[in-house]
């Protein structure tokens, strides 16, 4: 539930970072995550890093719908 | 009807429509439909009134501040009209402790704004409440202009016909999200400027070209989903709006997914949505393009004889649901 | 927008819908107990992709639809003490209590503030001494770890004038009770973020003790839809499991920081929900050790006994037993502007939703 929503780490001082959304910036808590680095994404909730996104498996979901079969329209 | 005013009723969407109509339209017998501005008809010409209050907090904000919002937004609900703007009058209510150097540089935007858009500034009011007693500056603005013989439709689209096509002159939600982003306590920054504009030289340069503009508003508290409500109610006929068609920004994209607000709802200072006739869509699209001001502009949707007085969105991924006016301020969500 | 738009794509999601409508082999309930999908459903106007086979019912997954009436007598008794400053997520804000809102109580002058996060909260009882700072924390599993963070912060720089109410609460309990005690279903939409931070493995007893299937879904379209195309799997094999489609963001392990964090500063408690009365084990209150910035036990209040309105029925709608059209308040004494239950409240409540999405 609850509203998060994937963030590009920009810079990061301490416990806090600056964080993306299509180029609105927000304040995100680091406190819950770790090796969080520039470039990065991070799931941004309530102000808070939740997770590292991992690029990985985003791209497999993708890879996995991509390669379904199309049915032809009926 | 609720029975305590509330910043809801302040807002454009569902409770600031009730209040107007159940209490003040009801009470002064104001004609109807209610336009963005009154056309009234006297010794031969077609005469457009308007008035309109600016409480915007902050007073200062990327692209612009109180002052210029006031003659943009006058300007703006005369010309939607049809009418070419012309004079404009400023009350302004000032709290006790309000710098004059800060009213230097608002009454001075003032001025610019009026030039740029051709309309001169001839009366006015002055009042200073003790301190408390009002948020800083509240203007209250009265504007009229003239409307040339066959325009008188545009403010209550009574030529609107199935088919129409409805288009917007650009993305939406700029100024909302300036303004929260100058209020500065939702911990967010954002290159994203008010479009505060006056855009009378735009639509002047598309009235004066085309004769199927069927209908003009512009697009400011409750935004583009409030207007859309406003048009299925006003002409009974179904609006189908395709999302994906709707120009907004990513940082105002971005901005709504975080806080969880909708880009359709939210406030503009410099949009206005045309409905179009059929054979003329694509040169008044084309005039708009051309143009600073109306360079991303949008085909949205079109006017439907199915769904009457419902607004059908087709959404992003390929679903519909029915938009709906919105209601009360948006308040910016973490569920 | 990365990691959004990729899982918007039209093509993708028709290619989906597709799969779905040639999958099923009978008729499918599935219940999601997370506002945010019933939120995204409905946005995406899911259900019209979805054959007719395929019935989404939305479970207690808001956490502003099922915070108890008394929590926000509360809050309103608190906000109308001298010097206190109330802090809250917007969500609250229309909440109803028993006879007013903080909404309403904000026009009478109350001092109530809308933050998007926990710190801004703590930024604000830093910047006024002088006040009493009482954050409401609501939420579940995504959202409380961030609270306990603010609280230890607090604790950390030793800040005597910030204290939580906390209405915070956990899934699986309440998913436990609607299986037993609600509409048959076939099988879960599990909740993404909740799953981000506890990890798949608190679901694994939906399978074992009730046979039930479950995938644990994000919140773009193509997600929804491939979870229920995972569901339809499971059940077309009868081999319910617990299943990960959001794995760009879920293990079966999940955050193991935020997990020791959040029962670091809280601990499980029994919790009132709105439509459910009590549930065992349900809710998250302040350890002894961060008791000074428990509101509760720092400032006691006493608020009314208060009775729900007897023709309310968002408990049955919580528990997917109703639909918003058998409420014969739905629509005539509750709208989004005046609600009844929390269910219309929030924007993503049951009811919320479907006024909004759905045509009369």
């Amino acid at each position: 539930m609850c509203l998060s929503v994937p963030a590009l780490v920009v810079s990061i001082d301490g416990q806090m970072a600056d964080v993306s959304v299509g180029g609105a910036i927000f304040k995100a808590g680091l406190h819950m995550v770790e090796n969080v680095k520039e470039g990065d994404y991070i799931l941004l909730h309530a102000g808070f890093a939740i997770q590292k996104i991992s690029e990985e498996e985003a791209l497999e979901t993708l890879n996995l719908l991509n390669e379904m079969k199309n049915y032809e329209n009926e | 009807m609720s029975d305590i005013v509330t910043l809801n009723h302040g807002s454009g969407g569902k409770q600031a429509h009730e209040l107007i109509m159940n209490l003040f339209v009801k009470m002064f017998g104001m004609p109807h439909p209610l336009t963005d501005s009154a056309l009234l008809v006297e010794q031969g010409c077609t005469i457009a009134f308007t008035t309109d209050s600016y409480v915007v907090d902050p007073l200062f904000f990327p692209g612009g501040n109180i002052g210029k919002l006031a003659v943009c937004g006058t300007v703006n609900d005369l010309s939607v009209s049809g009418a070419v703007p012309k004079y404009i009058s400023a009350s302004f209510i000032i709290e006790e402790g309000f710098t004059v150097k800060d009213l230097e540089r608002i009454t001075g935007s003032m001025a610019d704004e009026a030039d740029r858009a051709g309309v001169k500034i001839v009366t006015g009011d002055t009042k200073v409440v003790g301190w408390g007693k009002c948020d800083k500056l509240f203007i209250t603005t009265a504007g009229m202009g003239f409307i040339k013989p066959g325009f008188e439709h545009i403010s209550t689209g009574k030529k609107i016909r199935p088919g129409d096509k409805v288009i917007v002159n650009g993305p939406l939600g700029d100024h909302a999200i300036a303004v929260l982003g100058a209020r500065n306590n939702l911990s967010f920054s954002s290159t994203v400027v008010s479009d505060c504009a006056s855009l009378n030289h735009l639509i002047q340069s598309v009235l004066s070209e085309c004769i199927q503009v069927h209908f003009m508003r512009d697009l400011t508290r409750g935004g583009l989903s409030a207007v859309l409500y406003e048009l299925a109610q006003l002409s009974g006929m179904g609006i189908t709006i395709d999302e994906a068609s709707v120009p907004v920004d990513d940082p105002v994209r971005g901005l709504c997914e975080v806080l969880g607000f909708d880009p359709l709802n939210l406030a503009n200072e410099g949009k206005i949505l045309i409905v179009a006739g059929t054979e003329e869509h694509e040169k008044i699209l084309d005039i708009l393009h051309s143009q600073p001001l109306g360079r991303k502009s949008g085909l949205i949707g079109e006017i439907t004889d199915v769904n009457k007085g419902d607004v059908i969105l087709n959404t992003f991924s390929g679903g519909k649901r029915i938009l709906d006016i919105p209601s009360g301020v948006q308040l910016p969500r973490i569920c | 927008m990365k990691y959004i738009e990729e899982y918007r794509d039209k093509g993708l999601i028709l290619k989906l819908s597709d799969h779905i409508k040639k999958s099923v082999t009978g008729n499918y309930a599935f219940m999601e107990v997370c506002g945010g999908h019933t939120s995204a459903i409905h946005r995406f106007g899911i259900p019209s992709l979805l054959p007719s086979e395929i019935s989404l019912l939305s479970g207690p997954g808001c956490p502003v639809c099922v915070t108890a009436t008394d929590f926000i007598d509360k809050a309103i008794v608190y906000s109308q003490r001298e010097n206190v400053t109330i802090v809250t997520f917007g969500d609250l804000l229309r909440v109803p209590g028993s006879s007013s809102s903080l909404e309403k109580e904000k026009t009478r002058g109350a001092d109530i503030r809308i933050v998007f996060s926990g710190l801004e909260a703590l930024n604000i009882a830093r910047k006024e001494p002088e006040k009493t700072v009482i954050f409401l924390g609501i939420g579940f599993e995504t959202t409380a770890p961030g609270t306990a963070a603010t609280v230890r912060t607090a604790k950390e720089e030793g800040l005597k004038n910030f204290l939580l109410l906390s209405a915070h609460k956990v899934m699986p309990p309440v998913m436990d009770a609607i299986v037993r005690e609600g509409i048959k279903i076939d099988g879960f939409i599990c909740p993404g973020h909740v799953a981000t931070i506890t990890g798949s493995h608190i679901f694994n007893f939906l399978p074992e003790k009730y046979k039930l299937g479950c995938v644990i879904a994000g919140f773009e379209p193509t997600d929804l839809l491939q979870s229920i195309l995972m569901l339809i799997s499971q059940m077309n094999s009868k081999s319910p499991d617990v299943e990960i489609q959001y794995s760009r963001a879920v293990t079966a392990d999940g955050n193991l920081i935020a997990q020791h964090q959040l029962y670091e500063v809280f601990e499980s408690c029994d919790a009132n929900w709105r439509g459910f009365g009590n549930i065992s084990a349900s809710g998250l209150r302040l350890k002894k050790e961060y008791e000074d910035f428990d509101a509760v036990k720092r400032i006691p209040v006493t608020i009314q006994e208060n009775t729900d309105n007897p023709s309310c029925i968002c408990g049955d709608i919580l528990r997917g037993l109703k639909k918003p059209d058998n409420c014969s308040l739905f629509r005539r004494a509750c709208t989004p502007e005046n609600p009844v239950g929390a269910c219309m409240v929030s924007s993503e409540g049951a009811c919320n939703s479907y006024f909004k999405y759905h045509s009369q």
